[in-house]
């Protein structure tokens, strides 16, 4: 059952088109990675998944809902962090759910404040304000008001911004949990391939606004499929015998760099090859087709 | 909806700079009611130096009710500065925060923040000026006691007797408030514009100053459009003391000299307060939260 069905919505902010003709579904239960560059559409997307900006074109669906007729019905099933944890200086944590308990229709028990807050790992400082938190203390707090009403979509826009290394393992733990344990669909989004490969199920990757490519998580990281980046002292040279070599048909056009898409029992063999042709050999790296994918789009920005 | 404006009110009272207003007028006010305390006998003979020859006034002209229109006459003007610090600040200080679009992707539609918000700012604004009124009037009334209240006008004298008096200051703060409601509206409209909290702030004041000059000038030009400006009827509270007389020129209790001016008055203050609030919702529901 798609949780999120968005059909072809663009926004346009005068002549920059932030998102362009972005289409895409969300299952019930998934972890949903939304990957792509700072400035690629994702918060844009993310603003108009919560009818904070309206598209220029297209339509949203959430829970079977149209979210432009049923914005309501549908918000009150969903919790989430948009961009920056911003809070308010002068309240405390505690204080920050009990506000946004009290804009919910439910009612929520204060023991429900407490868990949340043990939840994020803030129940230590439940009391004190805002003002004293490191960033990652207020991404934690952002993510608990997030969770307060125990929604069962949950939005997190990089959610791991300004998180120690051991912050963002908690935080990843946390996600895992909340759709293994708790049967939450969380759309998540990041600049970081290595964080939403771990906790995806369903990748997308936007990049200037379009959708670059989409896919099951273990499809996409196939090992099978492995890119491998050669590395050396005169790439023209290497190119040439890669060529002249039964490797020619792997080669991958490229501007920079030689890349060749191999099955991976071939890698020793292509390895031979080049040592034997006098290749000054610096590396062969093996990527995934998904890591390739994104760091092309990435280099090419 | 009362849910938000409990919210948005707990926000208004946990920020300090809320306290400033507050603070602004009691310090205002005692260092007034200090002053005419230990020199406002020299302060009447000033004011009565006019009439002292035609006029022999008996009884105390310095009363607490005297000492609460004279403070009306000063920090009315000024109040309203003080509330454009709270209300201009509204949304568009939640705006350069980024809780913004905390706030408008809860199940509660914009229409809703902003009302609550309004309505807070609105509440806000009437507790000042609860504290206005019982610091002005009723703490004058214990320090200075009460008497007939005795006003000099710009060419007459007008004489209330002083059970005939609280009342009119009752009316005089229940019209207060709606003008001072105009500022907060007109504070909204400003913070709906904006993404940060000066400019709203600082617009909101230079429109009522700009506004206010328009309203004393008497230039012809301006002269047909004072009638619709705001700034013109906010200080109609001071009908209210103004009174009929009779025949003998004695003063009838109870009345009122100009009751459509106040009426007027409200009417216009009322309509603004509408139309102000009217289009803050209608600019944030159109807006894109992209701050």
């Amino acid at each position: 059952m798609s949780l999120i069905k968005v059909q072809h919505i663009s926004k346009q902010f005068g002549n920059l088109k932030a998102v362009d003709d972005l289409s895409f579904e969300v299952q019930a239960g998934q972890v949903f990675g939304f990957l792509g560059q700072n400035g690629s559409g994702k918060s844009t997307t993310i603003r108009m998944l919560l009818s904070l900006i309206h598209p220029s074109h297209g339509s949203i669906e959430i829970f079977g809902q149209s979210i432009q007729k049923n914005r309501a019905e549908i918000l009150e099933q969903v919790g989430a962090i948009i961009e920056r944890p911003d809070l308010y200086p002068y309240l405390s944590a505690t204080e920050h759910l009990q506000l946004f308990a009290k804009v919910r229709k439910q009612k929520i028990a204060s023991g429900r404040i407490l868990d949340t807050l043990e939840k994020v790992g803030l129940a230590g400082r439940a009391q004190d304000k805002v003002q004293t938190f490191s960033l990652g203390m207020k991404q934690r707090l952002g993510i608990a008001i997030a969770l307060v009403h125990n929604p069962s979509l949950i939005i997190l826009d990089e959610p791991t911004n300004g998180l120690d290394p051991q912050g963002i393992a908690d935080i990843r733990a946390l996600i895992q949990y909340l759709a293994k344990d708790e049967g939450k669909t969380v759309f998540v989004s990041s600049h970081l391939l290595s964080e939403i490969e771990q906790l995806a199920h369903q990748i997308l990757i936007i990049h200037q606004g379009k959708k670059m490519v989409e896919g099951n998580t273990k499809e996409l990281l196939d090992p099978q499929k492995r890119i491998v980046q050669i590395k050396t002292m005169n790439d023209a040279g290497t190119l040439q015998v890669i060529v002249a070599s039964s490797f020619s048909n792997y080669l991958l056009p490229r501007k920079e760099g030689i890349f060749l898409k191999i099955p991976t029992y071939e890698i020793p063999l292509l390895n031979e090859t080049l040592i034997k042709a006098g290749v000054a050999l610096l590396a062969i790296e093996s990527k995934n087709a998904l890591e390739d994918y994104f760091l092309q789009i990435t280099s090419n920005a | 909806m009362w849910s938000l404006i409990q919210v948005e009110l707990y926000k208004i009272f946990r920020r300090p700079r809320t306290y400033i207003a507050f603070g602004a007028i009691a310090a205002l006010i005692v260092v007034i009611q200090l002053g005419l305390k230990m020199d406002g006998n020299s302060y009447a003979a000033f004011l009565m130096k006019d009439i002292n020859d035609t006029l022999t006034v008996d009884g105390k002209v310095l009363n607490g009710y005297l000492i609460c229109y004279i403070l009306l006459q000063l920090l009315l003007v000024h109040v309203p500065l003080l509330v454009a610090l709270i209300a201009a600040d509204m949304i568009s200080g939640e705006a350069n925060l980024g809780t913004l679009r905390l706030l408008f992707s809860t199940p509660y539609s914009r229409t809703h923040w902003v009302l609550a918000k309004f309505i807070a700012a609105s509440i806000y604004t009437i507790l000042l000026l609860i504290w206005l009124a019982f610091l002005a009037l009723f703490v004058s009334m214990w320090i200075f006691g009460t008497d007939d209240l005795f006003l000099m006008k710009s060419n007459y004298v007008v004489l209330i007797e002083q059970g005939d008096v609280l009342w009119r200051y009752v009316g005089a703060f229940i019209f207060a408030s709606f003008a001072l409601l105009t500022v907060t509206s007109l504070g909204f409209l400003m913070s709906s514009l904006s993404s940060n909290s000066i400019g709203p702030i600082v617009g909101t004041m230079s429109a009522i100053v700009f506004f206010t000059i328009l309203s004393t000038l008497n230039i012809p030009l301006f002269n047909v459009v004072k009638p619709y400006l705001f700034t013109t009827h906010m200080n109609n509270w001071k009908e209210f003391f103004d009174i009929k007389v009779n025949l003998n020129n004695e003063a009838i209790r109870g009345s009122i000299l100009n009751i459509a001016k106040i009426k007027t008055s409200l009417l216009v203050l009322t309509l603004h307060i509408i139309l102000f609030v009217t289009a803050s919702v209608i600019i944030i529901k159109k807006k894109d939260i992209l701050s």
